[in-house]
């Protein structure tokens, strides 16, 4: 059973792909209101990568990320992360491999307004069953690296909006997923702060064997992509190199 | 997840105040006043309860209830002493006179005529004088509530003299009673001289009060007594029944007990069922946070069946809290309208289920929401 099911879930993935979809249509509504969002997206990204998708609003960005998170499911076609085919999986399963493979960055942060920032930081691993202590411990490393150490006790309200991100990131990235998924992670932060983000997103999250997808509409933050992915109308327009590749 | 449960409600404080306020409110509002309706239902039959003696009592057929009385021919004593199974049987008087003290107090009062010879049916607690004084000439025993109503300045004094219909009493006992339905003095004296005080004559006794062989079984012993003599018998847990069922069918203490009761519900579920769905609803996009980082629906709902039990403890723990102040508070003083009140065990659990109730159907509404959210609404800003 076990090996039929490994067979069920891993597919040809090329060792290095992070994602793969193939042919990804995602409609909402019904009837005579039913929208076509995405009109059979292919894309491919590979991991060591910071991936950007970019394009006007409306256009479908969010639906793909939520998409390839395994939060929607697709109508048609197929998402594939890290080898592992998300619509065989059921539905328990899927939460589990969500929690254990995917990192948010939410554009609101959505930080837990009762929890500290050491607390919030620790969330992903409690979702994935670590203990209490361990999972402060480690929360703590993590917002001391991003630069939070004299913050760690504050709750999110005591906190400016560039350190709520930082908690954020730190978050995001607790449980070491293979892949990180920010959706406009600079919109709610000036200019300096949003750079700082991207920094620190970069400097913690991108391994060669794990992937950060990014979506946004902030055209001075672009310089930190590996690669952009245009889009417009719900398709995959174009794959771009982003205007300064230097220093990356 | 249980820890960020607890602070997620704890962190709302105005909210987590409101819920437990209205849970604490409702399970008062409940406790109370079913413990009261309890209380009253008792009171209608404390004189059955406290007289212990007998496990038989013997009436007129047409008598539903003890209040009620319709006086039998004196005769039917020997009657019912002669019912095989039957240990022994004492007569009762039970009627009312009208009191006036020296002072010119004036007070109607419930008069017990006690068996001469073996004074059955006297209260075992006598708080000043003895029972034996009973036996003297003119001599009463009054409840100390009675007695405050009539001497309301006085302590209690044995010798105090007082006129029932017009002719002189003296009080020669005290005793403390398991409070009556209605407030009145209960005065207790020889079946003799309960019909002097009365004025009555000869035929006037209310009730026969028997008691069963060792070996016989009461209720078989009662229908032998009603085959034998025509007259109605029935153990003394029958008749404390039949009486608190007359006044449940007969009386609007139900309804009104019932209002209320059906108030605290309502208070319960429209304060901590909206305030509850509403501490739910302003934390739905965290919900949806935790469900996109991959918290299985299972682990929400615990999440929040958990805030639930912890408001619904809390509330219930304080509500009741309330409720055994409010009792030891009015019941503290032993001629106080509310003595014998009290919050029965059963009310407790009873409550604490309803309480339960109300914060299972709170959290399940609210559940429902949690359950369908579409996680995806935290990438909509």
């Amino acid at each position: 059973m076990l090996k039929l099911a490994r067979e069920i879930t891993q597919a040809s993935t090329a060792p290095n792909l992070a994602v793969r979809c193939r042919g990804i249509v995602k409609e909402f509504g019904s009837g005579e209101t039913r929208i076509r969002v995405l009109h059979g997206i292919d894309l491919d990204i590979e991991t060591g990568s910071m991936t950007y998708i970019v394009g006007p609003s409306g256009c479908g960005k969010t639906t793909l990320i939520s998409v390839i998170a395994g939060i929607l499911s697709a109508e048609e076609g197929e998402v594939e992360l890290f080898g592992t085919r998300l619509g065989a999986l059921s539905a328990a399963r899927l939460a589990q491999f969500r929690a254990e493979t995917i990192g948010f960055i939410f554009q609101q942060f959505n930080l837990l307004p009762a929890l500290t920032a050491a607390e919030n930081a620790s969330v992903p691993l409690l979702v994935n069953g670590a203990s209490e202590s361990r999972a402060l411990r480690k929360a703590r490393e993590l917002l001391a690296a991003v630069g939070l150490e004299q913050h760690m006790d504050k709750f999110p309200a005591e906190l400016s909006g560039g350190q709520q991100q930082r908690v954020a990131i730190a978050r995001a990235l607790v449980h070491e997923p293979r892949l990180v998924i920010s959706d406009e992670p600079t919109a709610s932060l000036d200019a300096q702060a949003g750079q700082q983000a991207m920094e620190l997103l970069r400097q913690h999250a991108l391994r060669p064997d794990r992937a950060v997808i990014v979506v946004t509409h902030d055209n001075r933050i672009f310089h930190f992509a590996d690669r952009i992915a245009r889009m417009s109308d719900g398709r995959i327009t174009g794959i771009e190199l982003p205007p300064f590749t230097e220093g990356h | 997840m249980n820890r960020v449960a607890l602070k997620m409600l704890f962190g709302d404080a105005a909210k987590l105040l409101g819920l437990v306020f209205g849970m604490a409110f409702s399970t008062l509002l409940i406790s109370q006043q079913a413990s009261m309706f309890i209380g009253v239902m008792q009171r209608t039959a404390n004189l059955i309860t406290e007289i212990r003696e007998p496990n038989i009592w013997v009436m007129d057929p047409a008598i539903e209830q003890i209040d009620a009385v319709r006086p039998m021919r004196d005769t039917e004593l020997g009657r019912v002493r002669g019912v095989p199974g039957v240990a022994w049987a004492v007569p009762f008087f039970k009627g009312q006179a009208v009191v006036t003290t020296e002072t010119g107090g004036l007070q109607s009062s419930f008069v017990y005529g006690l068996d001469d010879v073996t004074l059955i049916g006297l209260p075992p607690e006598i708080i000043l004088g003895d029972r034996e004084s009973l036996r003297r000439p003119d001599a009463i025993a009054i409840d100390e509530a009675g007695y405050k109503k009539l001497w309301p300045t006085q302590p209690l004094t044995l010798g105090q003299t007082l006129e029932l219909n017009d002719r002189r009493a003296v009080v020669v006992a005290i005793l403390r009673t398991a409070p009556p339905f209605q407030t009145q003095p209960l005065i207790y004296t020889r079946y003799s001289q309960a019909l002097v005080f009365t004025n009555n004559g000869r035929n006037q006794l209310s009730f026969v009060l028997a008691r069963s062989a060792p070996d016989a079984d009461p209720a078989a012993v009662a229908q032998a007594i009603e085959e034998r003599t025509g007259l109605k018998a029935v153990t003394s847990d029958a008749f404390r029944w039949e009486t608190m069922m007359y006044f449940l069918r007969h009386t609007g203490i139900p309804v009104n007990f019932g209002t209320v009761t059906l108030l605290g519900v309502i208070v319960g579920i429209a304060v901590v069922g909206l305030t509850f769905h509403m501490f739910v609803i302003e934390n739905l996009k965290q919900y949806a946070a935790l469900k996109a980082m991959g918290l299985t629906n299972g682990r929400l709902i615990g999440m929040v069946l958990l805030q639930a039990t912890i408001v619904g403890a809390i509330g219930y723990a304080i509500g009741l809290g309330l409720t055994s102040v409010f009792f030891e508070a009015v019941t503290s003083n032993p001629t106080s309208f509310f003595r014998g009140f009290y919050l029965p065990w059963q009310v407790a659990v009873g409550v604490g289920l309803l309480a339960t109730a109300i914060m299972l159907l709170s959290a399940i509404v609210s559940l429902r929401r949690v359950l369908v959210i579409d996680p995806a609404i935290v990438f909509r800003g």
